[in-house]
């Protein structure tokens, strides 16, 4: 096997220091009943090339060539090749969590500035350093917000992504956490009457993300007043953490809740991504996840380490902040290396191109005879509602022969919006692609179509 | 004494420190590696990395589409240029210790070779970009990796089902422990407690207490092991379960682990399985085979992905058949047409774990690290994995404290007790381990061994690596007895000594923030202006 470093002579020879005659005298641990005696079945040992054509096989029988309108909490955006030469570097890919910071400052600085960056963008004071992703975060930040609270019901949009919903509902079972959903209104917003109504003064906090699952920009402000008016913390779940670089920060939240993965991860058939939590400094005790803080050495030298370990599981066992223990720590380097690349000026530039992107697929799209873009007058990023004539599947399916995916079906989650379905435009989608949807939606034939 | 001369970037070239040594330093010797400050102490206006393809759409004015909503400034990012990042992420990964530097022998968190072709074949591009809602029928590769991980995951514990979903060992032992209460709940009782022994890693008892258990301590026997008495006395009508490390933190398997599910399930309760240290068990023998009904796999420990720094991993849960039921949604089903599809239908279910699939780009390492292996050659690395440990103990067992004579798999515990009577306590020896070259081991855990040194070698080391260590851990019993003080200074050869730990807990800086507007940006020990302490709420 070629991955071991050892000769057969090798082996014999340890075998003889131990003082054992062969190899299996070092299992004999294990009751003879369940020691395997023949081969697992599972497939042969294969070469490298043979390995490297499996998932080239496997590769192509995905999508490939596809122009894609997908987003809903997996986006779309170019990654530069930086990234990957660096958090390929075996330094970084094959440490492990820095417990020993002076063979770890790498790791612990990145971690640090990933941290600072999180802050900037979000407009909270402190950041952890990282969950394992938006929907687990959310999850997580919810019981956190009990924990400073002391309460336990929870107030949740319905425009959150309903499979952060989901993930929220099977944390939240076995906490006591009482939840009410609250709805949108006709502008796609969540229903400010309905959720002023819901927040009580047992409520621990209210849960919402913005942009929403609609793509609608919520008003963080107005919801942080109702919220704070009854003792509740609000919390903002990011999914589209680019919004960020052109859309005010959620400074009037407690929590924010990010999911990073448009910050150069591979949207890698759902996972891994990043998530993170950022908050006001005061309630980082009940914060959750590894945190990195700056100090000194004997000699006085600036330097990093894991700090305030006392609320992790490792020290306080069941009476833990959380249970988690490993991060996404070399996703966290991903995207702490892409917004070091576009940086202050590329951030803000690469979203003024979404937002225009979005904009005209938006126009376009919506003015196909017998569409309508819903929620048409509120503000967006880069994702909107599209009411369709026909129905959404049927429709994807059209757009598939000429190689385009369209729009998700929303007929699952939010049958009331009639053949809705969610797009997203980002800097990866040409113009010829957005035009060439438009015209397969509006039934022209292909012939006439210019991409595909 | 022999003595080493070095001059390490960091210190000003006139000092030079000399690090005494009571024997030769063979793995090591001292280099330069280059300074750096923080990102944000090189960022000046108008510096980019970046260039934009042209907008070929109308371009829009943010304030008139989003008004107030629209942002004028994103805040501190770094304006900086390609080669200036480069520079800056290569000179901070030289600071870092890693795996394929040497031997990283931290114990329970299997610090193997991760191979690079797991890392090719992750970022092919149907693969890496393959969208999670993408139509299954332009995702069959995507799913038909997963299909055959969870076989092979299946064949290799011996048990009926599998998820895939959890995003690391922690969050599988949360759908683990969600499986055995929603399998209690459909026989009409929850049940209270959950066991946990003593030895069991932190997460266990966090993970019973966020699924709603209170949390029961098992203390170990005077071998490390389970007492069968004491579990025998504990486990009534309102245990769910056991969470059992398998082999334990000790490195020693439970060979009464039969009996152990036998006590368990006369009561009704069931069996869980830590499966922290499954690279002891691969091809040898199989938790589904012993009586465990439920466990989790860390595919970033025993299955070769890359640790990262700290993540990602990623968590499987495997199961026999009563708690198939329960499994998060959604589920992969093979169709008649040989084709795969995601059901979400299954009313009994616990629930989602995790957005989408779970953290697919790890499956496919997984999956090219088992092919990579075969059925053969996983069982070698168990048991090379097996050999390397007791090859440790046996040339370490005299001059350190083994406070478990038991025949022990892929890990040795020490304790400190020999070296602590002048002074030196695991974390001291752990430290001076440093400045020879090596990661540290785990130290202080498990907590059943007082001043634990927990050596896990991993089938990666060849001999020659061993024998360097094994050298330098004998060296450092030397040192503990001939000059304790040069183990207390440890580490001498890094680019920073200890840290003052107590001083960043107390008053915690968690972000850089610029210092006075108007001074120079500086590179080295400027700009940390402490944030103000953090209260407790």
């Amino acid at each position: 096997m070629r991955y071991l470093p050892k000769s057969p002579f090798d082996r014999s020879t340890m075998l003889d220091a131990i003082g054992v005659a062969s190899i299996d005298d070092l299992f004999t641990t294990i009751p003879a009943e369940y020691r395997l005696t023949g081969d697992m079945k599972i497939p042969r040992q294969m070469g490298e090339q043979e390995i490297v054509e499996f998932f080239r096989a496997a590769a192509d029988r995905n999508a490939n060539g596809y122009a894609s309108f997908l987003g809903a909490g997996a986006y779309r955006h170019y990654r530069p090749v930086v990234i990957d030469a660096m958090v390929q570097r075996g330094e970084f890919l094959t440490s492990y969590t820095p417990y020993q910071a002076e063979i770890t400052q790498g790791t612990l600085q990145a971690i640090f500035e990933f941290q600072t960056m999180i802050c900037e963008l979000t407009g909270m004071e402190i950041a952890n350093a990282s969950m394992y992703d938006g929907s687990t975060g959310a999850a997580e930040s919810v019981m956190m917000a009990a924990r400073v609270t002391g309460r336990s019901h929870i107030v949740v949009a319905n425009t959150v992504h309903p499979e952060y919903r989901e993930v929220l509902k099977t944390y939240a079972q076995h906490q006591g956490l009482p939840k009410q959903i609250v709805g949108y209104g006709a502008d796609g917003r969540v229903d400010q009457t309905a959720l002023e109504d819901a927040i009580t003064d047992q409520t621990a906090c209210v849960l919402i993300q913005s942009p929403n699952f609609f793509g609608v920009i919520e008003d963080i402000a107005a919801i942080a007043e109702m919220a704070h008016a009854k003792g509740a913390l609000l919390i903002v779940s990011i999914a589209e953490a680019l919004s960020l670089g052109i859309v005010r920060p959620p400074v009037e939240a407690d929590i924010v809740s990010l999911e990073a993965q448009s910050f150069g991860v591979p949207v890698g058939y759902g996972g891994p991504y990043c998530g993170v939590l950022a908050c006001k400094e005061k309630f980082i005790r009940q914060m959750p996840g590894r945190l990195t803080g700056a100090t000194t050495d004997k000699q006085g030298r600036r330097g990093f380490v894991l700090t305030l370990s006392t609320r992790e599981q490792h020290i306080r066992r069941e009476k833990a902040t959380s249970n988690i223990c490993t991060n996404q720590a070399l996703v966290a380097l991903m995207t702490c290396i892409y917004l070091t690349i576009y940086g202050k000026a590329g951030m803000k530039e690469l979203a003024e191109q979404n937002l225009a992107k979005a904009h005209y697929a938006a126009q376009v799209l919506g003015a196909t005879p017998g569409s309508e873009l819903l929620f048409a007058k509120s503000p967006r990023f880069h994702e909107f509602v599209l009411s369709t004539q026909e129905a959404p599947d049927a429709m994807n399916t059209r757009l598939l022969e000429h190689k385009i995916i369209g729009g998700l079906s929303l007929v699952k989650w939010y049958p009331e919006l009639r053949n809705a379905s969610l797009w997203c435009a980002t800097e990866q989608n040409s113009r010829e692609q957005i035009d060439t949807a438009a015209a397969v939606v509006a039934g022209k034939e292909a012939a006439t179509l210019a991409y595909a | 004494m022999a003595t080493d001369t070095l001059n390490p970037a960091g210190v000003t070239s006139t000092e030079t420190i000399t690090i005494p040594f009571v024997g030769e330093r063979r793995k090591v010797a001292s280099h330069i590696n280059q300074n750096e400050g923080l990102i944000f102490e090189k960022s000046s206006p108008g510096k980019k990395a970046y260039r934009l393809s042209p907008l070929d759409v109308p371009a829009v004015d943010a304030k008139s589409l989003l008004g107030d909503l629209a942002r004028e400034d994103v805040g501190l990012l770094p304006e900086v240029s390609e080669i200036e990042i480069i520079r800056h992420f290569t000179r901070l990964s030289t600071w870092n210790y890693a795996i394929d530097l040497g031997m990283y022998p931290l114990g329970s968190c299997t610090m193997k070779y991760n191979p690079r072709v797991n890392e090719l074949v992750a970022r092919l591009q149907g693969i890496a970009e393959a969208h999670p809602y993408q139509p299954e029928s332009l995702s069959q590769g995507a799913m038909r990796v997963m299909w055959l991980l969870q076989d092979c995951l299946k064949e290799i514990t011996g048990m009926d089902a599998i998820t895939l979903q959890p995003a690391a060992g922690a969050h599988g032992e949360f759908t683990g422990i969600l499986l055995v209460r929603a399998y209690h709940e459909s026989k009409g009782n929850p049940r209270k407690k959950v066991l946990i022994p003593d030895s069991a890693h932190g997460t266990n008892p966090a993970t019973a207490a966020i699924c709603g258990y209170q949390v029961q301590n098992l203390k170990s026997n005077s071998e490390g092991m389970v007492d069968l008495a004491e579990l025998e006395k504990l486990v009534d009508e309102e245990t769910a379960a056991l969470m059992l490390t398998n082999p334990s933190t000790i490195g020693v398997f439970e060979s009464e682990i039969h009996k152990i599910a036998d006590i368990l399930h006369a009561k009704g309760a069931l069996l869980y399985m830590d499966g922290a240290n499954m690279n002891a068990l691969v091809g040898k023998t199989r938790p589904g085979d012993f009586g465990v009904d439920v466990m989790h796999m860390n595919l970033h420990k025993t299955f070769s992905t890359p640790h990262g720094g700290g993540g990602p991993g990623s968590g499987p849960v495997a199961c026999k058949k009563i708690l198939e039921p329960f499994l998060p949604t959604p589920v992969i089903v093979e169709k008649a047409d040989g084709t795969l599809t995601f059901h979400y239908d299954h009313p009994q279910s616990v629930g989602r774990v995790r957005m989408f699939y779970g953290n697919y780009g790890m499956f496919v390492r997984a999956l090219a690290y088992i092919l990579a292996n075969g059925p053969d050659g996983l069982r070698q690395t168990t048991e090379d994995a097996v050999l390397n440990a007791n090859y440790i103990r046996k040339h370490l067992e005299d001059v350190y404290e083994l406070p478990y004579k038991t025949a022990t798999l892929h890990e040795v515990v020490f304790s400190d007790r020999r070296q602590a009577r002048n002074g030196v306590k695991t974390g001291d020896i752990a430290k001076r381990l440093i400045d020879y070259g090596f990661h540290p081991y785990t130290v202080s855990f498990p907590m059943i061994v007082p001043g634990a040194l927990m050596i896990e070698p991993t089938e990666s080391e060849s001999k020659e690596e061993l024998d360097l260590f094994i050298d330098a851990m004998r060296q450092i019993a030397r040192e503990a007895d001939e000059n304790p003080a040069i183990i207390l200074s440890a580490p001498n050869a890094t680019r920073v000594s200890r840290m003052d730990e107590v001083g960043a807990a107390r008053k915690p800086v968690l972000r850089w923030k610029p210092a006075i507007a108007a001074a120079p940006a500086s590179t080295e020990n400027s700009a940390l202006e402490p944030a103000t302490a953090a209260k407790e709420y």
